[in-house]
């Protein structure tokens, strides 16, 4: 309990102080994030949206490897990132590994899944309920995926924030294509694994604070949207 | 606009038949409908009245039979047509983002589409609420916006479900006075009520379905004062015709149709 | 129509962060990716030595920690450009196999083993580390390996063998693998009241020692040699080899050994350089 006392302490005094340290990982840790989640988004959707509306063969297989792919064990994910990017992998060449695009490309893998998951089950709802309308008004498929879209916009935040959080919460898979390289690599989480290894629990302490506070804020601030949306326009 | 003169009426049904399953829900229905009419089709629950409807307009696809629109595809078709259904669906947009949606999947111009907007706008009363995300108005404003998106198409034919289903007397009389307008330009009406009393101050002419079948097809007047069916009869007096006669015994017959060739 | 607005200028902002997140990847001439071992990590001695090279020659130096036998590996396949960990063996037989230019004595520091002030194996007590372990076994108190194929983890399994402790007596009652690095593998010795080895660095500047502390150390057995290697750039063209041997060579100078030399935690000096014998003092 003491512990956590002191951690809360220090993680208030690393804010108001506005340590350079924490800044740039807390950056770093949001800029990967929403990168990776960026990029997910824009995989992730269009095939989301390919699932819900269309039939071809192994469109089930496909909505059931998905749904597996959610809980790949972010190690087991480090490690295929690894071995691909590594100089001695297929990839190798491209030099990327111990950088933050091997952590983004890592993260993209990882949030793929859950963006498409979710973005599919809501695109699938919304899509049973127009699906009439939009056939009356001889709608193109193209028009339809994009009103899709667009009409559940604000529901879609919700797997944008899930897609998040599984990139801003991991450790396993950046700690090992990252390298969690000081001033280069290292992140929310990977200094939290490393502060706990140096026995510095008050400060491992202090920093999953502040990641749980940033967490608590956005999913806050998605929710403030989603609740929003529902008054204005009945979502 | 871009209207065009030619005219995808009359719509002829050919011995239409469709099949949920192994259930036979439409059965052998053939008919036409010629333009410029008010129809409406009558019969209890589970007649058949919506399904009907609906394959007309190409939602659904008659698993025997034939839906001909005159000189025309049935795809080509498809774009002279609109329809409000029973329980409408509204975008998540404003009541002008409803309209200006529809008008953009018909491929109307942008420019074209505030003038076609605001003349619907204003001759369905919903100036007060055009900027309101739709989902939150009332069931009333809510069909009379279904109506005025499908008024903006300026089809030559709007298919209406139930359009009065769920409305109270003020709502269901604004409705209905839209339709009589939008008749009155020349569009072909093609509905589904329960409601007798809206179908005889609506209806050119009548169509009577039970369990699947046409039973009957006759101008209005002539349908409501003697109708040739005995079922369409007992309809129109209000009796509770389900538990008189099994479907397969009853031999009356409609006026257009090709009957009982119950497999 | 203002929302749709908004929509805009978050999704440029958005286009904009992951531009330059993407960019953050060209890999830089003048940076080195250096695989070495947590127990140098997590002392905090990179902190102290890496400012002063990279202020000297304007190099990066990018540390990936690892345990030794993963920087090995990492080294293997060519994802590393210099090499700096603590079991001679393992480098020898690096450079051997043709994947190491040239191994240098770097610096040392020693093991330790470090258990629960009640100490009640009475390691304290004993001449040698050989008879330490053998009184860990006959205590039944519990032993935390590393279990991690790290240099700590190598030099611990030959302590064993010299203790003449089979591998077969080695049950999970008292010896228990964490499968961790340094850091990790003292706080689960700590939570389980247990023993385990350890480099000095580490536990000198470990944080959560509790009521734990040093109880045998001395022996010439627990000598902890460095080697510091650049990867063979015959083998991987991509090697960095220019900047990495500038590192090498800054490392082994008398500036870097003095760098070395003066890291001192709460009083303590944690490594000792020994690549030039001799008086570092001028």
């Amino acid at each position: 309990m003491n512990d956590i006392w002191e951690a809360l302490l220090k993680a208030v005094s690393l804010v108001l102080t506005l340590d350079t340290d924490l800044l740039e990982i807390v950056g770093l840790s949001l800029q990967l994030s929403l990168t990776a989640v960026g990029i997910s988004l824009l995989i992730g959707l269009p095939l989301a949206a390919l699932l819900a509306l269309t039939k071809f063969p192994g469109r089930k297989i496909l909505i059931v490897a998905t749904n597996v792919f959610m809980g790949l064990p972010p190690v087991v994910v480090g490690l295929i990132v690894y071995v691909i990017l590594s100089r001695s992998g297929p990839l190798g060449v491209l030099g990327l590994l111990f950088t933050p695009t091997a952590m983004v490309i890592a993260q993209v893998i990882l949030v793929i899944p859950i963006v498409t998951a979710i973005s599919r089950q809501v695109l699938e709802d919304y899509h049973q309920e127009y699906d009439e309308l939009l056939t009356s008004l001889g709608v193109s498929k193209m028009r339809r995926i994009s009103a899709l879209l667009w009409d559940a916009r604000f529901a879609l935040t919700t797997a944008g924030l899930a897609g998040f959080g599984r990139a801003a919460s991991e450790v396993g898979a950046v700690m090992i294509v990252g390298g969690n390289i000081d001033h280069l690599t290292r992140v929310m989480t990977t200094a939290i694994a490393l502060e706990s290894r140096k026995g510095d629990l008050v400060m491992a302490l202090a920093l999953g604070i502040v990641l749980i506070t940033l967490a608590l804020g956005i999913n806050l601030a998605a929710y403030l949207i989603t609740e929003t949306a529902k008054r204005r326009y009945a979502a | 606009m871009s209207f065009s003169t030619k005219s995808i009426m009359p719509l002829t049904l050919e011995n239409i038949s469709y099949l949920a399953g192994h259930k036979k829900l439409l059965k052998n229905i053939s008919c036409q409908f010629e333009a410029g009419n008010r129809y409406v089709i009558l019969g209890p629950n589970g007649a058949g009245k919506s399904l009907l409807l609906r394959m007309c307009h190409g939602l659904i696809q008659p698993s025997e039979g034939q839906v001909r629109w005159h000189d025309t595809s049935r795809k080509d078709a498809a774009k002279y047509q609109a329809m409000v259904s029973q329980r409408t669906v509204m975008l998540r947009r404003s009541a002008y983002g409803n309209i200006d949606f529809a008008l953009k999947a018909r491929n109307i111009h942008k420019s074209a589409r505030p003038d076609i907007i605001d003349r619907v706008i204003k001759r369905t009363g919903l100036g007060r609420v055009i900027n309101e995300p739709a989902r939150v108005l009332s069931l009333g404003e809510q069909q009379r916006l279904a109506i005025a998106r499908a008024w903006a198409l300026s089809p030559q034919v709007l298919f209406l479900d139930e359009p009065t289903a769920s409305l109270d007397p003020p709502a269901t009389h604004a409705i209905e006075e839209l339709i009589q307008e939008i008749s009155a330009e020349g569009t072909t009406v093609i509905m589904t009520s329960h409601d007798l009393g809206q179908s005889k101050r609506l209806a050119t002419d009548a169509i009577f379905m039970f369990r699947g079948h046409l039973k009957e097809m006759a101008p209005a007047e002539q349908f409501f004062t003697q109708p040739t069916n005995d079922l369409a009869q007992a309809f129109i007096n209000g009796e509770l015709i389900w538990w008189q006669r099994r479907p397969d015994s009853d031999q009356a017959q409609a006026t257009c149709t090709t009957l009982e060739t119950e497999k | 129509m203002k929302q749709i607005h908004i929509l805009k200028v978050t999704l440029v902002a958005w286009a904009l962060i992951m531009t330059s997140t993407l960019s953050l990847a060209a890999a830089d001439k003048d940076t080195i990716i250096l695989a070495s071992t947590t127990s140098t990590q997590n002392s905090g001695l990179f902190d102290h030595i890496l400012p002063k090279f990279e202020e000297a020659s304007g190099t990066k130096v990018n540390v990936v920690a690892v345990g030794t036998g993963a920087a090995l590996k990492l080294a293997r396949n060519g994802d590393a450009d210099v090499l700096m960990v603590h079991h001679k063996k393992s480098e020898e037989q690096f450079v051997t196999d043709g994947y190491g230019v040239e191994r240098f004595d770097l610096m040392h520091n020693d093991f330790v083993i470090i258990g629960p002030e009640s100490d009640e194996a009475n390691l304290s007590q004993m001449k040698s580390v050989t008879d330490a372990l053998k009184a860990i076994v006959l205590s039944n108190k519990i032993f935390v390996s590393r279990g991690d194929d790290s240099g700590t983890h190598k030099r611990e399994i030959e302590l064993w063998q010299l203790a003449n402790i089979a591998e077969d007596q080695k049950n999970t009652k008292w010896y228990r693998e964490a499968g961790a690095g340094m850091g990790a593998t003292l706080n689960v010795a700590i939570g389980m009241n247990a023993y385990t080895l350890t480099d000095r660095a580490t536990w000198v500047s470990f944080k959560n020692k509790q009521s734990h502390k040093i109880l045998f150390e001395g022996d010439p057995n627990l000598f902890n040699q460095y080697g510091i290697i650049l990867v063979n750039p015959e083998k991987f063209p991509h090697i960095k080899a220019q900047a990495g041997q500038k590192f090498i060579d800054w490392m082994l100078s008398k500036q870097g050994q003095k760098a070395i030399a003066s890291y001192k935690l709460e009083g303590q000096q944690l490594f000792t350089p020994d690549a030039i014998s001799g008086d570092l003092s001028n």
